[in-house]
Order: C-alpha cells, then sequence, then structure tokens
C-alpha cells in the first residue's frame, strides 16, 4: 500500500482498480467453504454416479464393475420402467395441483383474514414437521384403512362401493403426497399473499373492480412468485418420492423412486439405478426450466 | 337548491373500537370546486375520505352524492375516485394498464384513446410501457392521478398526494393539479396537512381538529379571522395575548392584557366569554423606535427583541413583552434597510381591525401576572408561539 500511494502522489487522483483484487480475494474465500462442500459431496458423488451409469451391467458387487460407455443402460432402463417414470411425473403433477387448491384458501385466509389466530395457524401448518415424514405417512395407513372411518362413511353414503377401498390406491399415494408436501405450498405462498399491500387491493375496488375482479387482476398475479416457488418444491420432492408409494400403495403404484430403491438396495444393480437417478434429474431439470421461464417472463414482476 | 353533483355529509361519525376518528361531521363540497380538508395527523381527514370513497363505512350520519345516498355502498359502485398517498400503482402493470383499469373494469370503449388523452394531460405520454418501479416519484405521482382521472368520477378524492415528493416537486405539481382541476371542472376533496398547499390550491378550506371541522371558508376569511385558538394556530402563526374584556368603547372592545389596554372593533370579536384571548398575525405587527410616532389609534405594546431571524424576504423577529411572552413579528425586506439586533429596545403596534379575539379556552393559556409581578420573576412566564 505504502508503495502504491509513493506513486499516486502529486498525480490524478488513483484509478479505482487498486483494491480490486483484494476484493476479488476475499470474495473467493468467503467462496471457499460452501464450494468445497459441495465439491466434495455433490460434485464428487455426481460424478461417480455418472461413470456408475455407464459401467458394464454384467458387474457386480463382488466381481467389480467395468466401465464400458455403457449408453444402452439408459435406454433399457427407460424401456422396462418408463411406466413407472410417467406415472411419477402424474402423481406428483396430482398432488401439486391439489396442494395448490388446498393451500391457496388456506394462505389466503392466514395472510388477510386470520387476525390474531395468524401466528397459531402458521405454527399449526408447520407442526407436522414435528414427528417424522415416515409416523406420518404410517399415520395415514390407519385413516385409510379398509375398516377404518374415512372408508366406512364414505361406504355408507354410497361413495364407495361395499368392496371399495383407498389404502393401495392411487388415490392413497396421491393423497399422502399432497399432505407431505402441503406445508412447501403453504408458507411460500402465505409468505408472497403477506407482502401484498392492502392498499392495492382498495386501489382496486376504488377502480369499479368486484372482490372477485379484484382477486383475479391484482392478487393472484402479485401471487405469482409463491405460487412458483410453491408449486416447485411441492413438484420436484413429490417427483423423487417412494415412500408414499411404498407405504399406502402396492407395486402397481409404485413411481420412480421405488425402482430406484430396489435397484440400489434390493436388486444391488447399480448402473441401472444410477442411470434412472440420472434420467429423473433431467426431466425435473427440464420441467422445472420451462416452467420457470414461462412463468418468469408473463406473470412475475 | 342543491346543484346535481354536490357531495354532502351529513352528521357522519366514525368511531373504531371507543376511539372517535370522526364526531358528528357536516360539510357540502360544491360541484366542481376544490376543496382542502386541512388538518393534523389524527384529526379524522383521511378517515373522512374514506369514508367518502366506501373504504370505511360511518358509524352514523349520512354521505350524499346529489341526489343519491352513497352512505352504503360499496366502494366498487361509487363513482368517486381516490388517488392515494402511496400511490398504490399496480405494480405488476405498466403505466397504461394501470391508467386503463378502471375504464377496462367498466368495459368502456375507447381504451386506448382516452388513455392516451389522460397520459398527454399528466404530461406522461411516452411513458405507457414502462413499470411503476421504474418511473420517480412523481411521475408515479402524476400515473396515479391519471389514473384516477381517466374514469371521470363525480369527486376526486386526493389523500395527501403530494407528501412523498420534495419542496420543488410538490410545488410545481400544485399548480399541475390546480391546471388539471381548472381543466376538467371536477369536484376535488384535497385531504392534507400541509397548511400552505391548502391555502395555495383550495377555494374553500376546512379546519379539522379531533374528528370536528372548526372552521371552513375561503383560505383569506380563514387566515384574517381565525374562529378558534386552533385554528389561529394550526393555520399560520399567530401571537396570543391572554386577557380579559373589559368593556367596550364606542365600536370596539376593550381588552386588558397585563396591565395594559387594547381595543379592537366589535365584528372582531369571536369572543363571548371574559377571558380572551386577542390574536395579531405576526407580520400585521409592526415596530417602532420608542421615540418614533406610532400611528394614530394603533395598539402599543413594547418589547425587547430576543431574537433576530434574516428570511430573506422577510426578516422575523421575536420580541419579549415586559410580562416575559415572546411574541413574533414578521417585518417585510421591501427596504435594504438592516435587521434590528437582539437586545434592541422597540414598541410593537398594529392596526385594531387586524387583531381579533377569541374565546380562551379553560386551561389554555395562563393570564400574564400585572406589571409590578413580573419584575419578581422576570422572563419565568411565555406562551408557546406559533
Amino acid at each position: 500500500m505504502t508503495a502504491l500511494t509513493g506513486v499516486t502522489v502529486g498525480q490524478a487522483p488513483p484509478p479505482a482498480t487498486p483494491p480490486r483484487p483484494r476484493r476479488r480475494l476475499i470474495a473467493y474465500l468467503l467462496l471457499l467453504p460452501g464450494g468445497l462442500w459441495l465439491a466434495l459431496f455433490f460434485v464428487l458423488p455426481m460424478a461417480g454416479l455418472a461413470s456408475t451409469s455407464l459401467y458394464d451391467p454384467a458387474g457386480s458387487l463382488e466381481t467389480g464393475y467395468q466401465m464400458t460407455w455403457e449408453w444402452r443402460n439408459y435406454v433399457d432402463a427407460l424401456r422396462e420402467f418408463w411406466p413407472q417414470f410417467a406415472r411419477s411425473f402424474w402423481y406428483a403433477g396430482l398432488a401439486t395441483v391439489a396442494g395448490l387448491l388446498l393451500g391457496y384458501p388456506l394462505a389466503y385466509m392466514i395472510a388477510f383474514k386470520s387476525g390474531r389466530w395468524r401466528n397459531l395457524l402458521l405454527v399449526l401448518v408447520i407442526a407436522p414437521f414435528f414427528t417424522s415424514f415416515l409416523v406420518r405417512t404410517l399415520a395415514w395407513k390407519t385413516i385409510l384403512a379398509d375398516n377404518g372411518p374415512v372408508v366406512e362413511a364414505l361406504r355408507a353414503v354410497g361413495l364407495l362401493g361395499p368392496d371399495g377401498r383407498l389404502l393401495a390406491t392411487s388415490f392413497a399415494v396421491v393423497a399422502g403426497i399432497t399432505y407431505n408436501f402441503l406445508p412447501f405450498m403453504v408458507l411460500p405462498l402465505y409468505a408472497s399473499l403477506e407482502k401484498i399491500d392492502r392498499g392495492l387491493i382498495e386501489a382496486a375496488s376504488d377502480l369499479y373492480a368486484s372482490p372477485a375482479t379484484a382477486f383475479r387482476r391484482v392478487t393472484l398475479p402479485l401471487s405469482m412468485p409463491g405460487v412458483v416457488a410453491g408449486t416447485l418444491l411441492t413438484f420436484i420432492p413429490a417427483a423423487g418420492d417412494f415412500i408414499n408409494a411404498e407405504l399406502l400403495g402396492t407395486p402397481r403404484q409404485y413411481m420412480l423412486g421405488n425402482v430406484i430403491d430396489s435397484a440400489f438396495l434390493v436388486r444391488l444393480d447399480y448402473p441401472q439405478a444410477a442411470a434412472l437417478s440420472f434420467m429423473l434429474l433431467a426431466a425435473i431439470l427440464l420441467l422445472v426450466f420451462g416452467y420457470v421461464r414461462r412463468a418468469g417472463t408473463e406473470e412475475l414482476v | 337548491m342543491p346543484m346535481s353533483g354536490e357531495l354532502r355529509l351529513v352528521s357522519v361519525t366514525k368511531r373504531f373500537g371507543g376511539f372517535t376518528a370522526v364526531d358528528d361531521l357536516t360539510l357540502t363540497v360544491p360541484q366542481g370546486s376544490f376543496f382542502a380538508l386541512l388538518g393534523p395527523s389524527g384529526c379524522g381527514k383521511t378517515t373522512t375520505l374514506r369514508m367518502v370513497a366506501g373504504l370505511e363505512e360511518p358509524t352514523a350520519g349520512r354521505i350524499r352524492l346529489g341526489e343519491a345516498d352513497i352512505t352504503r355502498l360499496r366502494p366498487y359502485r361509487r363513482p368517486v375516485n381516490t388517488v392515494f398517498q402511496s400511490y398504490a400503482l399496480f405494480p405488476h402493470l405498466d403505466v397504461f394498464e394501470n391508467v386503463a383499469f378502471g375504464l377496462r373494469r367498466r368495459g368502456a370503449p375507447d381504451v386506448a384513446g382516452r388513455v392516451r388523452q389522460t397520459l398527454d394531460l399528466v404530461e406522461l405520454s411516452g411513458y405507457e410501457r414502462r413499470r411503476p418501479a421504474q418511473l420517480s416519484g412523481g411521475q408515479q405521482q402524476r400515473v396515479a392521478l391519471a389514473r384516477a382521472l381517466i374514469n371521470r368520477p363525480k369527486v376526486l378524492l386526493l389523500d395527501e398526494p403530494l407528501g412523498a415528493l420534495d419542496l420543488k416537486l410538490r410545488r410545481q405539481m400544485q399548480i399541475e393539479l390546480k391546471r388539471i382541476q381548472t381543466e376538467v371542472g371536477i369536484t376535488f376533496l384535497h385531504v392534507t396537512h400541509d397548511q400552505e398547499e391548502a391555502m395555495w390550491m383550495a377555494e374553500t378550506v376546512a379546519v379539522m381538529n379531533a374528528g370536528r371541522v372548526e372552521q371552513m371558508g375561503p383560505p383569506a376569511e380563514i387566515y384574517e379571522f381565525p374562529a378558534t385558538r386552533f385554528v389561529a394556530t394550526f393555520l399560520g402563526k399567530s401571537n396570543l395575548l391572554a386577557g380579559r374584556v373589559t368593556g367596550t368603547a364606542g365600536a370596539d372592545v376593550t381588552v386588558e392584557v397585563a396591565g395594559g389596554r387594547f381595543a379592537l372593533p366589535q365584528p372582531r370579536n369571536r369572543a363571548s366569554g371574559e377571558s380572551v384571548l386577542l390574536g395579531v398575525r405576526p407580520e400585521k405587527v409592526r415596530m417602532a423606535r420608542p421615540t418614533d410616532v406610532v400611528p394614530d389609534g394603533h395598539n402599543r405594546l413594547p418589547g425587547v427583541i430576543t431574537d433576530t431571524c434574516y428570511a430573506g424576504v422577510s426578516t422575523e423577529y421575536l420580541i419579549r413583552t415586559g410580562w416575559g411572552q415572546e411574541l413574533s413579528v414578521f417585518s417585510s425586506n421591501a427596504t435594504a434597510d438592516s435587521p434590528l439586533p437582539p437586545g434592541t429596545e422597540i414598541v410593537m403596534h398594529w392596526n385594531p381591525a387586524h387583531s381579533f379575539l377569541l374565546d380562551r379556552p379553560q386551561g389554555a393559556e395562563p393570564e400574564p401576572p400585572e406589571p409590578d409581578e413580573v419584575a419578581a420573576s422576570p422572563g419565568s412566564r411565555f406562551e408557546e408561539v406559533r
């Protein structure tokens, strides 16, 4: 520093560049811990997974795997498991829509109408997290059980045949997923609704908008960031979920998560499991990218 | 005979829980006039405006617009539009869509043409595709005005619309608003706490305090002859001398303040009781040297200058009276005489017709002591001069 000041004495003000490299260094230093963590526990395993997915499927844990650039792993896996693949996105989509339909009114009520009950209601939304995901899903098994009150009530009013059941159906799986990810839908929706200036809704009403029109033209568009965040936070984990299908469904309801689970842990077919994992990842990324681009350019401020 | 579009508030009261924001308010805003509700924050002026807009419902009383009773009408059914204090522009819509919002809701024809015309009026042509966040405060203000005006409301409500602008821009917008009001001829109901703004712009000013209208009339009338102590001090400054009515002398009332006698014409007397406040505006008070001749019939009051503030167009003096009260005197700098320094002994004098007499509210100003008591406690008593 002293050398620098010596040079600039009696000259035009020093250019703004000298402190820059130092500042950049600090930025890199701040990035280092997180970067190392990601490199060690994300990039490296991903590379491992990528290479595993191209191993010779003839190998096994005992005999070891050969790297043979087996692109066929992907084709074979897709051919064999495309129904589960499609089901994953179908269930995740259904659960996201159901979550939005349930979560939006709830978030709206908490944000605009709850008054002094607001904090209690927010705690109630988060309360399920105090018990384990597994326990909560098992509880749904009891709720939807064949001799449970829900099924009995539905049978009584004739909405379900005498042998009709809820457990072990697609409905049970989608309901479970919807329930488990509902807080992830409600919280971002609440956050974006709560931020909306009430003055804007008053202004809409002052400008001849009925309550319904004011909601459609002002509240809903302004809550779109919450809708996008909530749907992503529900859809992404839901597409990779396997617990709900495992506990509330049958193999006929299995999703890609169940297949990957069994390929890794039961059949020990590592190359196939890795290939399926990569395809799921790629499919989710593509869908999310397309969705955010659309929503981002049209609806977001 | 009531005109077709005049706005009338009849005994309107609004309570929030135990707090009375607006208390039995009755006022009439003639069609096409520029009417200002002036008062300090919390005086109920914004609540009054919101009741006219339909955003609050009166606890009691009626609001009529021409022949129609709009007291319980939903806001989106009222032919009334508001320019909000925070502007409340829709952040997700551009300027064009913000301005077009009201027209679209009512399915009006030729939206594009009318938006263009209104943006012309507020001098914002070319900004149609900007978002509110990309505009300056003054531009946002004009969008808010255009968004309300385009609907040709019967009454345009303005809730401190210039409060967020800096002084220079505010002056400019005040002129603009007045021009636009004259051009479109719509009734403007303007809420403000800025007394200069109210006097500058409005034909009629209603001064509000604690949910009631203290005085209503043309700005000059209110300023020159305030009806209450609150009006005298809130609207401009007033020197208020606490005294007693001692009698009448011809057409004059005589008042005694701290042993001194003052007179003023009977029409300038609003007091009904004996304990009174004698008021005179700082710019109405002249100063003379003790040896100078004071014009005939003027009230006289000796004092000592304690502070001299040179303010360009005028010089503002603080003058201490014999009983220790500090009075304010504005002296025009029409000539280039140098201001009098603090410590100068002078005589204040004023035309009795320029002073006014008000009832003294209980416990407001203590009456100054007689002169001989003053010597014992110099400067111990003085009142707030506004």
